[in-house]
């Protein structure tokens, strides 16, 4: 067993799968985001902001559940759905008046609603560590490769990841909204012209990218601590990781969260002091040889 | 059925259309001909909605539609081609038809297959791979899913090979044929004259003739002047 693939240590393979499982969280996140950079090209600074307020959320509705599996899995549904009414409010009231201004005046927008949310967060939650409880099913190690623990609740991750991937597909592809997001993507002044109200389109798809920053919190939360200020380091990185991926397009932040999650797992097995200079380099290699992203940018 | 009345419109500061008025009636194919960068793309582009005139009025059978949201005029019935045909390049072909709102079952994608049975052959193709005479004939199929009763043609033959154009002639004659109301621009003028029954030209914006095709061909003037013919 010990050397079960050739070259490959256990060591090395269960740090990429814990970087495997760091990267769908990324990836739902910076999926979010690039749809809505792709679709509505909002470059939502308060992405991030969503996302600890999914994590927080999560702990308040787990807690008022008990704090179990239970309050797990309805954490899970509802988080989101909250994040949701949230975007829903700001696309309503704000971002729905400003769809044609530059980019620079968005950014601001976001930038500001990032800080009201955050003040937000403090109102409501306070500024202290909180924790959600890792679900009783999902408890515990498993031994992997010669005896190397990998907790269960990284293997509930790791299915998550494609389970996301794929709906995003089938979201994209199979599905009117999709399909109208795609054409909006590229040309929305014709969508219009074809009698579709892209207002609303653009509603939906928002309301879908900021829920996909709540599903991320919530599937965070259990793994770390939940605090203000975890938004932070995120929204930075689900920014590089879509820059990286070709921005609007959700399969370029797919393989920009998988080199960004693989850099920075491996990186620290090869150099600790200096392991999460990794991922930042690569961003710099890949922007180097490909300076629009790996994918097709919808920009 | 379509009446504009006095429009003027401006691309910021820059005043493009002055004073426009025409109208379409039911069933007739009316073109508005003129030399490029004459008016004619803005003056569609007003009736759409896309660029809102800043005075004058915009009707469609009588009710007042000036300045309103494209996809509101799309969904009473007004189809609009834009000249540089704006196909969803990432969508197939099928998809570019199936997303366009629709108003009625009237026109479905068999019916508008059975005008251009050349798309139903490319129907999964990603419309950005097709050919320009594809395009042009997609963006058209596109606007009669939503069953319009008014069709804005923006010089659809513009950059087709003169095979293509034979064809288009044909198929735009078809859509008269089945009761579409259509506004042709062109450039082209021989080619609109095969299809169109009166006329306005149209030049620095301001509408310089009306009349039926006999008025036009008989007018040495006008055409010299403004049509370089």
């Amino acid at each position: 067993m010990e050397n079960l693939f050739g070259f490959i240590s256990p060591g090395i393979l269960s740090q990429i799968l814990v970087g495997l499982s760091r990267t769908v969280i990324l990836f739902i996140v910076s999926s979010g985001l690039s749809l809505i950079l792709g679709v509505l090209r909002i470059p939502n600074v308060a992405h991030g902001s969503l996302y600890m307020i999914g994590a927080f959320m999560a702990y308040s509705v787990s807690h008022l559940f008990g704090g179990g599996t239970a309050g797990f899995w309805i954490a899970l549904i509802l988080a989101p759905l909250g994040v949701a009414a949230l975007s829903f409010l700001a696309e309503r009231s704000l971002f729905q008046f400003l769809y044609e201004r530059e980019h620079l005046m968005l950014l601001l927008l976001t930038f500001a609603l990032s800080l009201v949310f955050g003040d937000l967060v403090k109102l409501v939650w306070g500024a202290e560590y909180r924790s959600v409880p890792v679900p009783f099913i999902f408890q515990g190690y498993i031994n992997l490769f010669g005896g190397l623990p990998f907790p269960i609740y990284s293997f509930f991750l790791l299915i998550m990841g494609p389970v996301i991937a794929i709906l995003l597909w089938l979201l994209t592809n199979k599905t009117k909204i999709g399909k109208i997001s795609r054409a909006a993507a590229v040309d929305r002044e014709m969508v219009g012209a074809v009698g579709i109200n892209v207002s609303w389109v653009f509603g939906i798809v928002f309301i879908i990218g900021c829920s996909l920053a709540g599903l991320g919190g919530v599937l965070v939360a259990p793994t770390v601590s939940v605090t203000l200020g975890m938004d932070h380091t995120l929204i930075m990185e689900a920014f590089l990781i879509v820059i990286m991926g070709g921005l609007g397009n959700v399969w370029g932040a797919l393989l920009g969260a998988l080199i960004f999650g693989l850099t920075q797992s491996l990186g620290i097995l090869i150099w600790p002091q200096f392991g999460i200079v990794f991922p930042y380099l690569a961003v710099v290699v890949v922007l180097i040889f490909r300076p629009t992203g790996i994918l097709r940018s919808t920009w | 059925m379509l009446d504009v009345n006095g429009i003027d419109t401006y691309y910021g500061l820059s005043h493009i259309l002055f004073d426009v008025s025409l109208n379409v009636k039911a069933g007739e194919v009316v073109g508005l001909l003129g030399r490029n960068g004459a008016g004619k793309s803005t003056t569609m582009k007003s009736i759409m909605g896309v660029v809102p005139p800043r005075r004058g009025t915009v009707s469609l059978n009588g009710k007042d539609i000036t300045g309103q949201k494209p996809f509101i005029s799309f969904r009473q019935g007004i189809g609009y081609v834009p000249d540089d045909r704006r196909v969803f390049a990432d969508l197939c072909v099928d998809d570019n038809l199936e997303i366009v709102y629709r108003r009625s079952k009237d026109w479905t994608k068999d019916r508008v297959y059975g005008i251009f049975p050349a798309l139903k052959e490319i129907r999964s193709r990603r419309a950005g791979h097709l050919s320009g005479g594809e395009q042009q004939m997609l963006t058209i199929a596109r606007a009669l899913m939503g069953s319009p009763e008014l069709l804005l043609l923006d010089e659809p033959t513009e950059g087709l090979a003169p095979l293509i154009v034979r064809d288009l002639e044909q198929q735009i004659l078809k859509l008269k044929d089945a009761g579409i109301s259509i506004l042709l621009s062109e450039q082209n003028v021989r080619s609109a004259l095969k299809m169109i029954t009166r006329a306005y030209v149209i030049d620095n914006g301001r509408i310089r003739f009306e009349g039926t095709v006999g008025e036009l061909e008989a007018n040495e003037d006008v055409k010299k002047k403004y049509l370089m013919i």
